[in-house]
């Protein structure tokens, strides 16, 4: 393939700015000394991170994203992997329908998401539940944790299951022993792809958060429609931070353009 | 994984799928066929949500030019972000996919990496950098551009530049798994006949991700179509989406009814722009690709 | 006067030298064959004749012309990639037109040309299907027929055969020999096939580590090689280690284990490490009192036209091939006598650095 060119690389730089020009600002802003949203130019200070750590609403609304981000993935996690064996393994009338239904979240806005949920939790009276609240996160971040698992079951070859089974291995022994670790990236991936879904979902949360239940996300959102300030950018730089390190990690284990694109490098 | 004959399969996948798909029918199918049947009821300011049956709102919907214009803006919008996607996207995607696969891995990571972090941060990012003293104001004024300040924040064109910014990773995700399946040989196929690179570019190469390009301006559009939390930011209370209309009258005006309306219609138009898009593509492209 | 000239072409890739300083002159209207094992570098020597690689050092000259630096897109030659490289997104008729309209030839002229190139490689009337309804042979011939329409002086094949099945493969060999044969058109190959090598070519270029061993007709590379590589490369032999005891204008005699081998026409000091080879169809069975030498049958494979012996003998593992005229060999574990002419003996230094004695 041919390579880059002078201009190529020019407009990369600039489509690279543009799109890390809004993190890199909302961080420099949370090491700025002074009261209002500016740039750090008297020097650094950390400030507004320690008044982090005095927010009680912010701090409560982070427990309860991780609780909820724990909880759901896992749940996720939980009802996607026999799922995904289900339609990787069987070769079942309907098994289109099962796959698209499951995925159809993906496919679904989130603000329909929410206000069907908010009708549903009120005709049901079961608004302002934290396992409701996991429910609805399970519904969005399932997809995720179903692409991710099936791509690695998929591509598992019939042949060594059939070998272990000729071995003398039980059915049980067999998924146990000799398929779940191969699957095991995929399934580690889509667990962690489905909690940092669950931790940065918003619109949706929007809907059917209450008092009591507030993600760190609608927290941000309730602050920033009234004012902006330089606390919301020092949870930002967290959330930022915490995301890169989340990155890394998977890349390491699944590769990140797998979990983003569906295909290997 | 081990697939059985089919005379063995009977029950086991549907046990296996089970959980899930309770789970979903109860949670999903039921919820959407609640808000639904919602859509169709009536509202007044004093009784609440009358449960009487018609179809009122969506009448509303369609006659009042409230949201006529609601809607087309949406539309228009969405239009302008997944054009601006497209221009910036397919070049990027290909010069990444030209890069040492060092670099290559790295940049993918950079462009993509945002789409891990929340929506909130990456429009708060917009917020501060198109603000009256916002940096970008800043620099135009400091380099003496401009003498007043450019108002970007509640524009239109705030928001286009911030869903751009959201949504321009899928387009390259979409791109770039169609760049993977070329053949590099075919490229010198094209140069060993005559063709300049130029031309190889616009006669063998764009024509092979038009699929790709295709897939990601639908998912483009449709996640546009539906935004709310960065018109909401950007936009202001002035400038109004489908869905922040929908939040409006839902957690609002609290008519229930008429959100839920607007809901389904824009899960209806989500639906037929994603499926209908996406058959019309299929059918285009089969003879022609794997 | 040689159409395409190599002049001391050399490649590196770091401290890698994927070609170490190769020279070649084709003829016009040649058929040559560069073969080799993967690495040798004859893919490499393909790409720079195309223009896709650069060469570090060296010269490439076609017609008089130095297209060492010219652009591959201006330099005419036909390409048959080994994947086909077939567009995708256009059909046959399209991909075949593509070179043409490259070269602003008109549209009525155009569809003559498609026309006349699918007739060349027998697929008249596809013209509308698209690559991915074609099978793996028919897309070879759009390849071929893609590279011919553009009528150019050199054609260039990098293993095209490769994703064939044996049979068309066969059929194929033939096919784009007498099409060659009937357009006259320079051709170069690149395979690792010897059978392909010697099927196709009016001459072939060994190629080994980045240069050309030997450049010889079929025949003589494959009866007079002039390494043991190449003498492996091409075709089946047997080889034998010994030393020269006696040597004399007519021949050598060399020491084999205990049994002494006349090779005529062959000069070498006493002393020498060498190996005797003869090929496995210079070997006849004779019953076990005459013949030369005696042995035991110990593996006797049928292959249909033919059946490969391999005998036990003081010499150590013989092996041997007899047409199938009916009569099958001896069976295993029978006694048997093996005869040669020694004329079809053939005398090497012994190369210490190949394994492949």
């Amino acid at each position: 393939m041919h390579k880059n060119g002078f201009f190529s690389l020019l407009f990369h730089a600039c489509f690279v700015t543009f799109i890390i020009a809004p993190l890199v600002v909302v961080m420099a802003m949370a090491f700025t000394s002074k009261g209002y949203l500016s740039l750090p130019t008297d020097g650094l200070s950390l400030r507004w991170f320690r008044a982090l750590l005095d927010n009680q609403e912010m701090i409560d609304a982070f427990v309860l994203s991780v609780k909820l981000g724990l909880a759901s993935a896992t749940l996720a996690a939980l009802l996607a992997i026999p799922a995904a064996l289900a339609i990787s393994r069987y070769e079942f009338p309907g098994r289109g329908a099962v796959t698209g239904f499951l995925l159809s979240p993906l496919m679904i806005p989130s603000v329909v998401l929410g206000i069907a949920f908010l009708r549903f939790f009120s005709v049901a009276h079961i608004g302002g539940a934290f396992w409701a609240l996991t429910l609805t996160h399970v519904i969005v971040v399932l997809p995720y944790a179903l692409r991710l698992t099936l791509a690695s079951t998929i591509g598992l070859e019939r042949d060594i299951e059939h070998a272990a089974l000729s071995l003398g291995a039980s059915r049980w022994t067999a998924f146990y022993r000799v398929v779940l670790p191969r699957i095991r990236t995929g399934v580690v991936g889509g667990w962690m792809l489905a909690f940092i879904q669950s931790f940065d979902e918003l619109t949706m949360t929007v809907f059917v958060a209450t008092p009591g239940t507030t993600t760190l996300p609608v927290a941000m959102y309730n602050q920033i429609s009234q004012t902006i300030d330089p606390l919301i950018t020092a949870v930002s730089t967290v959330l930022i931070i915490g995301t890169l390190l989340l990155m890394l990690v998977l890349d390491r284990l699944v590769g990140l353009d797998r979990v983003l694109i569906g295909e290997g490098k | 994984m081990a697939t059985y004959d089919a005379e063995r399969v009977g029950a086991a996948p549907w046990i296996l799928s089970g959980p899930a798909l309770l789970v979903f029918v109860a949670l999903l199918l039921a919820p959407l066929l609640l808000t639904g049947v919602l859509s169709l009821n009536l509202f007044s300011d004093s009784e609440g949500v009358i449960p009487a049956y018609s179809v009122g709102n969506y009448l509303e919907v369609f006659k009042d030019s409230y949201f006529h214009e609601i809607f087309l803006r949406t539309g228009g919008m969405a239009l302008a972000v997944t054009v601006l996607c497209v221009v910036l996207g397919i070049p990027e995607t290909i010069i990444i996919a030209r890069m040492a696969p060092r670099w290559r891995s790295l940049f993918l990571l950079v462009v993509l990496g945002p789409l891990l972090i929340s929506v909130v941060v990456r429009t708060l990012g917009w917020a501060i950098l198109l603000g009256n003293n916002g940096l970008i104001n800043d620099a135009l004024q400091a380099l003496g551009i401009t003498d007043q300040p450019v108002k970007m924040l509640f524009t239109q064109v705030g928001v286009i530049i911030a869903l751009t910014h959201v949504l321009v990773p899928f387009m390259v995700i979409a791109v770039w798994a169609t760049l993977q399946r070329l053949d590099l040989q075919v490229e010198w196929a094209g140069l060993s006949l005559g063709a300049s690179r130029l031309t190889v570019f616009r006669r063998i190469i764009l024509p092979q991700i038009m699929p790709g390009v295709l897939s990601g301006s639908i998912i483009v559009f449709a996640l546009a179509a539906s935004a709310f939390a960065t018109p909401a930011i950007i936009g202001g209370r002035r400038l109004k989406v489908v869905a922040t209309a929908a939040y409006d009258e839902f957690l609002g005006t609290l008519n229930w009814p008429l959100g839920a309306a607007i809901a389904m219609l824009l899960l209806v138009a989500n639906l037929i722009i994603i499926l209908g898009c996406s058959k019309l593509a299929e059918r285009r492209f089969k003879q022609v690709f794997e | 006067m040689a159409f395409l000239t190599l002049e001391g072409i050399v490649k590196t890739y770091g401290s890698f030298r994927a070609i170490d300083g190769l020279n070649l002159e084709v003829r016009h209207g040649e058929f040559i064959a560069l073969l080799g094992p993967s690495g040798c570098g004859k893919t490499t020597t393909l790409q720079s004749i195309a223009g896709f690689v650069q060469p570090t050092e060296g010269r490439i000259v076609l017609d008089g012309r130095d297209i060492t630096h010219v652009r591959p897109e201006q330099r005419g030659l036909g390409i048959v990639f080994q994947s086909y490289a077939l567009f995708p997104h256009m059909t046959v008729a399209q991909n075949i037109s593509f070179g043409l309209e490259m070269r602003g030839v008109p549209r009525s002229e155009r569809s003559k040309r498609i026309d006349e190139a699918l007739d060349l490689v027998r697929l008249a009337g596809l013209g509308e299907r698209y690559p991915k309804a074609l099978s793996g042979g028919q897309r070879q011939r759009v390849a071929i027929a893609r590279a011919l329409a553009i009528r150019p002086n050199l054609l260039l094949l990098d293993e095209p055969m490769s994703n064939l099945d044996a049979k068309l493969r066969e059929e194929m060999h033939i096919e784009l020999r007498a099409i060659q044969r009937e357009l006259g058109i320079t051709t170069i190959l690149v395979t690792h096939d010897q059978v392909e090598a010697m099927t196709m070519s009016d001459r072939i270029a060994v190629m080994q580590k980045g240069r050309i061993v030997q450049i010889d007709t079929p025949f003589e590379a494959y009866e007079r090689p002039h390494s043991p590589f190449a003498s492996a490369f091409l075709g089946k032999t047997n080889a034998f280690a010994g030393a020269v005891q006696l040597r004399n204008e007519r021949c050598c005699h060399v020491q084999v284990r205990d049994t002494l081998l006349h090779v005529p026409h062959e000069d070498r000091s006493l002393g020498n490490d060498v190996n005797v080879y003869i090929r496995p169809e210079k070997i006849r069975l004779t019953d076990a009192s005459s013949g030369r030498l005696s042995g035991r049958v110990r593996l006797r494979v049928f292959l249909g036209n033919l059946w490969l012996i391999a005998v036990e003998s003081r010499l150590g593992l013989v092996h041997m091939t007899q047409p199938n005229l009916g009569t099958p060999p001896p069976e295993e574990g029978s006694d048997v006598g093996l005869d040669w002419s020694d004329d079809d003996l053939r005398l090497l230094d012994r190369e210490v650095a190949h394994g492949h004695v």
